[in-house]
């Protein structure tokens, strides 16, 4: 099971995870310069409203009945937050210092949390994760790699998602705006655009591939829990930074990167003469920081970061 | 005939500073109008205001007969009235023609908005040379005309031009007064604020003389042209 191969498969399923939530964070900062660290949370209840569907559901159903209702149910909870937190969080506090924004998304993220936390909260039971449901076939065999039946809803989902954002960006009027709107927002208004309204588009689609990732987290691993959010939205932000942050393309390449280094450290740093404690899944975040402090020490812009100068 | 513009006793403050205090003035339709004064006169600040980037404090804009209070920046580009704005502001990692076409941003006439592209390299040759090219690689020169480019293809009423000849060499500078002279003489409505107050007085055919917040001193651009207290002023005469 330890090959390279499939070392590198489970990087790369990690890692387009952490890309589709990644694009949230990339996209709103590259509008408004804003770090949504609630961004994680919205992550985590695309996933809750996903499954909130499926409970809703009568019991039995075909998964392939199931899936695009959870997944139009999660985008619905995970856009719908998204979207109110722009409007009632954020944009009040635009032209705030720079640490205000920040603290409420820290607030955000937290309230969201723990009302996730009471509303699937069961009377003696410790255990915060919530039983997801699976899709209906077993592993796939693909010569000396296995893809699990949950890492095939990512390969399908993830390159369709951003190959569709892609051409949003370049090739819509709405997409041109945003771009403009994240150049220079006070000019992108001398156009006629209404620079709120991108804004808030923006959160949107960050909101539903947080959606899509959290539906992905819950066929990957099982369950989805009140707190899943935290760690993989600083992946994501990590990821986000990699890549370059404001840039779209940057946020999908970091996260493949983050996630391919992830499974390669924690599957041979081990290996490393005098490293032999390193070794294993619970190492895994620390892999991801030092890649994170490595890339804010030697390329502060991240790996595809703006390539032009604005000359002035 | 009422005037395409009028300004009525027009205050902007930022925070507690008052940077514009109570200004008025009007521009009829085919006139080019000029602001001129010192940095830190409130010309800028004026323009922003004119085209809801900034809200003021009090006072009246009426703009083809309807009031602007209220009515936020996209929309005000939508009535008629187009902004190029100090320090060109062009977008940099678009191409010289997606910033053409953000200039019609809100226009649906795509035959239309080709011609006027195709207007705008007639103008600006060097712009449709390097039509593909990111506007961030274009010389400040370049940058200037693209942004003069950007803001006529939304066809304005009146056209707001913020110190378009600002750092240019003066080859350049005066490539681009050549320009501004050549709208004028197709009958664009201009409001041109400069403090290169030789060259704009020159084309315009009224001028205001703006020092810290107030108009000074109106009157035509020969007028003005010919005061002494402008030539000592403005024009570096003793």
């Amino acid at each position: 099971m330890n090959t390279l191969p499939q070392q590198l498969a489970n990087g790369l399923f990690l890692g387009s995870m952490y890309g589709l939530i990644a694009i949230g964070y990339t996209m709103v900062y590259g509008i408004v310069q804003l770090i949504n660290f609630a961004h994680g949370e919205i992550f985590m209840t695309g996933g809750f409203g996903a499954l909130t569907v499926y409970l809703a559901l009568p019991d039995g159903i075909s998964m392939w009945i199931a899936l695009p209702a959870m997944l139009i149910g999660g985008a619905l909870v995970a856009v719908l937050i998204a979207v109110g937190a722009e409007r009632f969080a954020y944009r009040p506090l635009r032209g705030a210092p720079r640490l205000a924004p920040l603290i409420t998304a820290i607030g955000l993220s937290l309230a969201l949390q723990q009302a996730v936390f009471n509303w699937y909260h069961v009377d003696g039971d410790a255990k915060s994760a919530r039983v997801f449901p699976q899709l209906p076939f077993g592993p796939l065999h693909l010569g000396s790699v296995t893809v699990q039946s949950g890492d095939v809803f990512l390969i399908i989902a993830a390159p369709l998602c951003m190959a569709a954002l892609a051409f949003f960006v370049r090739l819509s009027r709405t997409g041109r705006a945003m771009q403009a709107t994240a150049q220079d927002p006070d000019t992108a208004q001398l156009m006629g655009i209404d620079t709120n309204r991108i804004i808030v588009i923006a959160f949107a689609i960050g909101g539903f591939f947080a959606a899509v990732a959290g539906v992905s987290y819950g066929l990957k691993y099982g369950s989805v829990s009140y707190d899943m959010g935290f760690l993989a939205g600083l992946k994501a932000f990590t990821a986000a930074v990699l890549g370059g942050i404001g840039n779209i393309y940057g946020a999908m390449l970091g996260g493949l990167v983050l996630g391919v280094a992830e499974a390669m450290a924690t599957a041979y740093i081990a290996d490393v003469p005098g490293m032999h404690q390193l070794g294993g899944g619970s190492w895994a975040p620390v892999w991801a920081f030092v890649l994170l402090i490595l890339v804010l020490l030697f390329r502060p812009q991240g790996l595809l970061g703006e390539r032009v100068a604005d000359r002035a | 005939m009422t005037a395409l513009l009028e300004v009525e006793d027009l205050r902007v403050a930022y925070g507690k500073i008052e940077a514009v205090k109570g200004i008025s003035f009007s521009v009829e339709a085919g006139q080019v109008v000029t602001l001129i004064g010192t940095n830190g006169a409130g010309k800028t600040t004026t323009l922003r205001t004119l085209s809801g980037l900034l809200k003021p404090t009090s006072g009246r804009i009426v703009f083809d007969g309807k009031p602007l209070s209220g009515v936020p920046a996209h929309k005000i580009v939508a009535l008629g009235l187009a902004h190029s704005p100090e320090g060109r502001h062009i977008f940099p990692r678009l191409s010289i023609t997606e910033n053409l076409q953000l200039g019609a941003f809100l226009r649906k006439d795509k035959e239309g908005i080709e011609k006027d592209i195709q207007r705008a390299y007639d103008l600006f040759p060097i712009l449709g040379e390097r039509r593909k090219q990111a506007a961030g690689t274009l010389s400040g020169g370049e940058q200037q005309m693209l942004a003069m480019g950007r803001a006529l293809m939304s066809r304005p009423k009146l056209l707001m031009l913020d110190e378009p000849s600002m750092g240019l060499s003066p080859i350049m500078m005066q490539k681009i007064m050549a320009t501004i002279a050549e709208l004028k003489s197709q009958g664009t409505t201009i409001l041109l604020v400069e403090q290169n107050a030789q060259a704009a007085l020159s084309l315009a055919d009224q001028g205001h003389v703006m020092e810290v917040g107030t108009v000074v001193l109106s009157g035509t651009g020969q007028d003005l042209l010919h005061d002494e207290s402008v030539r000592k002023a403005y024009l570096g005469e003793d």
